[in-house]
């Protein structure tokens, strides 16, 4: 059984179908990418899973449970993070306040502690910054708050919704080592991205989403030299 | 000396306001609505510590009681509020009708304590009985002091709550992103509840410090201070806790220096004639900061 296993999801705004069935899955370990245009329903994708917004019908199999009905903060404590797009850092609160905020459903100080110190470690700006407004940081900077944050709930599987956008081609570079590193300590990813060369470089398996269904599947290495994949989401 | 006096009691006034502020600060910043029975609420406080002095004919240990019986009474009211009339609008994506609800709940209110304790004032027994302290030729009543350090007391003690706990900082969370607050496994629903909760004690509080000021009790006690604490919130920035504070003393100095210097009947529109200059001049508020309209 797949850890993430989404069937059949349909969801509407109103009227509108936003997500028309997709189905796909991530295995335990994976680093499996979400690409598509803007507007394809990704970030839908992601809230769905989420619980911050309703599923229409279909199912959201997670570690054998269908979440699709239960609330949102309750997903969080069942091993679940996520990054949200445009980052949503507490603006108003200091970076060691967002980072204890990640650890909202965690009880255990000592091991709270641990996490901080391995989050620190892993993005020493944030060290740095722990006393400063979160609104006051640089893009980049904001980001890997964002990242720590979700990493602060010590997830099985963390949801990464644009993680490079609208930094510098270096810094998307570092976002994207960050991610492999988390990747390499045990966190499955399910990562959504425009950047698709990027997203498909580091991914195992890759899904395309286009106007709310998933057109293409395969292994990422498969896509980034599949003739239309280069041609819609390659520029080439 | 007059002077002195005057800011003082304006000072103690202020402090009502601002503690009957902080509840509608808090329920804006974190619910984002306005909660326009939260007036109503300290009438429903006042009446309760009314009902427990009269039947225990005003013993101190009466007095002690009817003020936690409120707070007890204020809580549950604000809480069931929230539960029964604000949270399905809530939840349909409706703030105009949540706004429009809660001006119905504030004439539920009124009327149901016109029902039960019809429309004679009732005369209040004051809870505070310390006849205060001279200093030269100032002399400061002893329910102006209680309602001052009352006030601060509450302060710190919010302040510490919000800065210092887990629930403080998830209701910050919420107060500044709903979606990314759920997604640290944040309740919003159990926030916003918690936020009424406190709200509405610290009604009951005003209430409270408000009848011992003014020992008369009607159905419409609250509603003048809970627009005035209103006026008070959006002057310090409505959201703001701090905000709210500055606010409501500011307010109360205002009136009392007005009503003392310029005119007594004209107080009450001195008052509001702040809450114009504020819309107009500077419509976030001294705290208050601007809103950036996401893209």
């Amino acid at each position: 059984m797949a850890l993430l296993e989404v069937s059949d999801l349909k969801v509407y705004y109103g009227v509108i179908q936003a997500l028309k069935g997709i189905s796909f899955k991530v295995e335990k370990g994976e680093i499996v990418a979400l690409i598509g245009a803007n507007g394809a329903g990704k970030t839908t994708t992601l809230h769905t899973i989420a619980g911050l917004l309703k599923a229409g019908s279909g199912s959201i199999i997670y570690k054998d449970k269908d979440i699709s009905k239960i609330p949102g903060h309750e997903i969080v404590s069942m091993g679940m993070a996520q990054v949200p797009e445009g980052r949503r850092v507490f603006a108003d609160m200091t970076v060691a306040q967002n980072l204890a905020l990640g650890a909202f459903t965690r009880t255990d100080k000592k091991e709270i502690a641990d996490t901080l110190a391995q989050i620190y470690d892993r993005f020493p700006r944030l060290s740095e910054r722990q006393n400063q407004l979160a609104g006051t940081l640089s893009g980049g900077e904001q980001q890997m708050l964002a990242m720590g944050r979700a990493l602060m709930s010590h997830p099985d599987i963390i949801l990464m919704d644009e993680p490079s956008m609208g930094l510098s081609p270096l810094l998307v570079n570092e976002i994207f080592d960050i991610i492999e590193s988390v990747h390499k300590d045990g966190t499955t990813v399910l990562l959504v991205e425009q950047n698709a060369k990027k997203a498909l470089s580091i991914a195992d398996r890759a899904y395309v989403l286009e106007t709310g269904s998933i057109s293409m599947e395969g292994k990422a290495s498969d896509l980034l030299h599949n003739e239309a994949v280069r041609k819609a989401y390659l520029g080439e | 000396m007059n002077f002195l006096t005057y800011l003082i009691s304006g000072i103690s006034l202020g402090s009502v306001y601002a503690i009957i502020a902080l509840g509608y600060t808090m329920v804006y910043g974190i619910a984002k609505m306005l909660n326009f029975a939260h007036g109503d609420f300290i009438m429903v406080g006042c009446y309760a510590i009314f009902s427990i002095v009269s039947a225990t004919s005003g013993s101190p240990a009466g007095m002690i009681l009817g003020v936690v019986a409120a707070t007890v009474i204020c809580t549950l009211v604000g809480v069931t509020t929230e539960r029964v009339a604000y949270r399905p609008l809530r939840e349909a994506g409706s703030p105009l009708a949540v706004l429009i609800t809660a001006i119905g709940v504030s004439y539920l209110l009124e009327n149901l304590a016109l029902l039960i304790f019809g429309s004679d004032p009732k005369s209040f027994t004051p809870v505070i009985t310390w006849s205060g302290i001279s200093i030269g030729a100032l002399r400061i009543q002893g329910v102006t002091i209680v309602t001052i350090a009352v006030s601060l007391l509450v302060l710190i003690c919010l302040t510490w709550f919000i800065g210092n706990t887990k629930s403080g900082q998830a209701m910050l969370a919420v107060a500044q992103d709903r979606g990314a607050a759920t997604l640290m496994g944040i309740n919003v629903n159990k926030t916003i509840t918690m936020t009424f909760a406190i709200g509405s004690a610290l009604a009951a509080i005003a209430g409270a410090l408000q009848c011992s000021a003014y020992p008369t009790l009607t159905p419409y006690t609250g509603a003048m201070p809970g627009i005035k604490a209103f006026v008070a919130a959006v002057l310090g920035g409505i959201g703001s806790i701090p905000g709210a504070m500055i606010g409501g003393i500011l307010l109360g100095i205002i009136e009392i220096l007005g009503r003392s210097y310029i005119s007594s009947q004209l107080a009450d529109a001195i008052v509001f004639g702040v809450l114009i200059v504020v819309l107009l001049v500077r419509p976030t508020g001294i705290l208050g900061k601007k809103i950036q309209e996401k893209v």
